[in-house]
């Protein structure tokens, strides 16, 4: 590591060394460990702990349940992030705080308090029972919680971009005799087009791993609503460090390729907004 | 003709203007479904949280707290809190100090490793100690040899914690000290004043409500953590279990008064630091 530009500020060499020892002992190496143990099996041993039917049925669910949570919120997050930007009512500000507060909650807290509220006799779930929906302990639960947990990434990354949409276009094109839905089409949507797929993507990744909401409104039965990194989690109960590192080697894998492509759709976003300032 | 005015009157009419039926038809459609959706995802999980910790009652609620496990619990997650805070927001200013001061090569990799726990399942982050230092770990032969005991104990939860929530503060000051600019410190190191100098007179006083911003999120996710916590701590009660695992076994022991009372506590934590993060914002400061 050499700096390019010299500079008069000192400490360049304190904190840079104190930045990357951190991050070797806390970050690179354990990361290293779990690389290292998951691929120190043979290749067809690696297979069958990473296909086996019941870690199958866990990516099935951890991955559905958390596109539809993630679709979900990229449904109701423009929806939130459009009333919270467009519209002045009442506790608006209340509420745009409210946003951020599953964020700052415990995930247990919210596992808990979601499963007292979806179960059978609770508040929501009592008035789902009737039409057959049950929440809490299926798939659907598993979904409530990762769309909590999820909401506000979606929200506040849609935000911003509904502050950038120009009011003057919109007018303009209206004035011109745009309908409503052709405004949105032609003028909204490409505007917040990056930053919806952003949310999409950040509240997805944010769901995948999700595990401490999940586990108390799941009903943990394998093959049918046990997510991954509860799985994980039981492998690593019986000591089975390999299986263990299989699975969450393939979590990792699946964590750098969301992030590849969140990186992506932000430098898409940015490119487009100084394409517009031009 | 007098009928082409007209078409335009009714276009004017019916544009989708402040007034018209449709407009606020619309306004109000979105203001409900907003609202219905955050009643019944946010705020009835937040009321039930307080109903189930008061539905016995004020005693009962206080009287959960004398429990010597709950007390413990508590004990354990503000030491956990006191110990990885400051050394996440130690790293936090060196990170931030070196990456905005200076250009170097390999800096946007060395973010992007830093932003890394964030996108690992904290299952993940657990994991990887039990696999360095748990029994059948690279070091837990060695560990045990020597008689120090990292997994199922204290400085397993303090580094599990400890690598869930390090990116917070660094997240905040990092874009700031770059927006920020390093014009000042320039003028102070050559006008003579050192360099520690210029980073307690200048620099900080310059981030100080970032600072303050990443400091209450970390400090807020250092108190909650779950999933890396749970793989690392065995779970043995009054001695390993923090706040939120003891929520858990409470309430798979049936004992709801207990565990939304100890949730209450980390709820009221969330609320305190969305409300600091509110007056953090009101001082004018954004976050990017």
């Amino acid at each position: 590591m050499r700096i390019k530009q010299p500079s008069v500020l000192p400490g360049f060499g304190l904190t840079f060394g104190f930045t990357t020892f951190f991050l070797c002992a806390i970050v690179l190496l354990p990361l290293a460990a779990l690389v290292i143990v998951a691929t120190s099996t043979t290749w067809h041993d690696f297979v069958h702990l990473v296909l086996s039917p019941r870690a199958l049925g866990s990516y099935r669910l951890s991955f559905g349940a958390s596109a539809l949570a993630a679709t979900i919120n990229l449904v109701f997050g423009f929806v939130i992030a459009w009333t919270l930007t467009r519209y002045d009512f009442p506790g608006r500000k209340l509420i745009d705080a409210l946003i951020d507060m599953p964020f700052a909650l415990p995930t247990a807290v919210s596992g808990i308090a979601l499963t007292t509220v979806f179960a059978q006799n609770g508040w929501i779930g009592r008035y789902l029972e009737p039409f057959g929906i049950k929440v809490a302990y299926t798939w659907i639960g598993v979904t409530v919680a990762l769309t909590l947990i999820g909401m506000p990434f979606a929200v506040r990354s849609m935000q911003p971009a509904l502050l950038e949409v120009q009011r003057d276009l919109e007018d303009a094109a209206e004035t011109l005799g745009a309908g409503r839905f052709y405004v949105f089409r032609r003028i909204i949507l490409p505007t917040v087009l990056p930053a919806l797929l952003t949310g999409f993507t950040l509240a997805f990744a944010r769901a995948v791993g999700e595990y401490g909401s999940v586990i108390f409104i799941a009903g943990n039965l394998p093959m049918k609503t046990e997510i991954t990194p509860l799985l994980i989690v039981i492998r690593l109960e019986e000591f089975d460090y390999k299986g263990a590192a299989a699975l969450g080697f393939v979590m990792l894998v699946i964590s750098f390729v969301v992030l590849l492509t969140i990186n992506l759709l932000q430098g898409w976003g940015r490119r487009r907004i100084i394409q517009a300032a031009h | 003709m007098a009928a082409a005015p007209i078409p335009l009157q009714e276009d004017l009419a019916s544009r989708p203007g402040r007034d018209t039926i449709a407009s606020h038809l619309i306004r109000w459609t979105f203001i409900s479904v907003s609202l219905l959706f955050l009643a019944g995802l946010l705020f009835a999980p937040l009321a039930t949280v307080f109903f189930m910790a008061l539905q016995k009652g004020v005693h009962a609620y206080l009287h959960s707290f004398a429990d010597p496990d709950t007390a413990s619990a508590i004990r354990l997650t503000l030491t956990t809190a006191a110990v990885v805070v400051p050394i996440n927001t130690l790293f936090g200013l060196a990170a931030s100090w070196a990456i905005a001061k200076f250009e170097f090569t390999g800096k946007s990799f060395l973010i992007t490793v830093i932003d890394l726990p964030l996108a690992v399942s904290p299952v993940i982050s657990g994991m990887v100690y039990v696999l360095l230092f748990g029994l059948q770990g690279w070091f837990g032969s060695w560990l045990q040899d020597h008689d120090i005991s990292i997994i199922f104990a204290l400085p397993g939860i303090m580094l599990a914690t400890m690598l869930v929530t390090f990116p917070y503060v660094a997240r905040e000051l990092i874009p700031l000290m770059q927006q920020v600019g390093n014009d000042e410190e320039e003028a102070a190191i050559t006008l003579g004043a050192g360099g520690w100098m210029t980073f307690f007179r200048v620099t900080l006083p310059k981030v100080r409500w970032g600072l303050v911003y990443g400091v209450i999120l970390c400090n807020a996710r250092a108190m909650g953590e779950f999933g890396a916590v749970s793989v690392v701590s065995g779970h043995i009660r009054g001695l390993t279990n923090t706040m939120p695992l003891h929520i858990e076994i409470l309430y798979n022991e049936y004992n709801f008064v207990g565990a939304f009372a100890v949730a209450s506590l980390l709820t009221l934590l969330a609320v305190v630091t969305l409300v600091v993060k509110t007056l953090v914002e009101r001082t004018g400061y954004r976050r990017r």
